[in-house]
């Protein structure tokens, strides 16, 4: 399978999702006005993963901003990861957040209670 | 009383002013309107955590016009520009404000008082509970909006928003959005 790279911009994120070593990245700023375009490709590209992923998928979410738009987007992005967990696959997710931001380690919190796969929360000290 | 957008304007310019637009609200202006407060807020002393707030609750208050403004009838096109809004975030004393205004159509007038009053009226962990449900319930609309905006927002800056509806014809209003950010940002009361 191809891995999915988008280089990032000031409003969209950095990705890097690669079948071959079971890595799924986001990372950097996610405020486009409308997100539904951005991450349609994502979705579709984890949909086929989710056929034969790897025994262990390792995903970073590292963002420094995200809208609301964005946010249900990415919701949708843990669903699929929710449904290779329930397929019996390791799933492991660290939502990393910087030093003192606590809306974003609250936002982590929030993804992780309604997708109940557990975070690894870390923060990144600078 | 004839609402005067000048006036309202005017009002909106206390305090040290980082940057007050009124036009036609695009994406170009969305890009500028975010680098130019993002470079100023770098020159404030503030802790990260509040430029970071500032800039999470203009991305918000920004994306909430572009998505929710109504365009007045063509008779009006001379005096307002499609798109038409208004945005100034100043700071004065100890707190950052962010205002928005907008038309919106008197018959939806009804609906957006009753979602600011429930949001108004939530505690912390009423509006979280209210942010994951719509979160996980709601599909996003064709613009992209996700009626996530207004609840964001509270929970982010903690304090009530606030609002006021300035009657301007028979069909339509001007919709005024005042959010505040504290620069002593509260503490999380779990």
């Amino acid at each position: 399978m191809e891995p999915l790279i988008i280089e990032g911009t000031p409003k969209t994120p950095t990705v890097r999702f690669d079948a071959d070593e079971g890595v799924i990245e986001i990372k950097g700023r996610s405020i486009p006005e409308n997100s539904v375009e951005f991450y349609k490709p994502l979705v579709d590209w984890l949909e086929e993963y989710k056929k034969n992923p790897k025994d262990k998928t390792v995903v970073n979410i590292q963002l420094e901003y995200f809208n609301t738009s964005s946010s249900k987007c990415i919701l949708d992005v843990f669903k699929k990861l929710e449904a290779i967990h329930k397929a019996k696959h390791d799933v492991e997710i660290n939502w990393y957040y910087e030093e003192d931001d606590e809306d974003m380690l609250e936002a982590g919190e929030d993804y992780e209670s309604i997708i109940r796969i557990p975070f690894k929360m870390i923060e990144i000290v600078e | 009383m004839n609402f005067r957008i000048e006036d309202y304007y005017a009002d909106r310019l206390g305090g040290d002013v980082l940057l007050a637009y009124k036009g036609s609200i695009t994406t170009d202006l969305i890009n500028n309107v975010l680098d130019t407060v993002e470079s100023k807020l770098q020159d404030f002393h503030e802790p990260s955590k509040v430029k970071k707030k500032v800039y999470n609750v203009l991305v918000e208050s920004l994306q909430n016009l572009f998505h929710h403004i109504d365009d007045l009838p063509d008779e009006y096109k001379d005096q307002f520009e499609s798109r038409f809004g208004i945005l100034v975030v100043s700071k004065d004393k100890n707190r950052y404000r962010i205002s928005t205004g907008n038309f919106i159509r008197n018959d939806k007038i009804a609906y957006l008082k009753e979602k600011i009053e429930t949001i108004n009226a939530s505690s912390k962990e009423g509006l979280k509970d209210m942010y994951k449900h719509i979160l996980n319930h709601q599909k996003l609309s064709e613009k992209g909006g996700g009626g996530l905006g207004l609840v964001d927002i509270a929970r982010k800056t903690g304090n009530k928003l606030q609002y006021s509806f300035i009657p301007f014809n028979e069909e339509y209003s001007f919709f005024n959005l005042d959010v505040f950010i504290d620069e002593e940002v509260k503490k999380t009361v779990k």
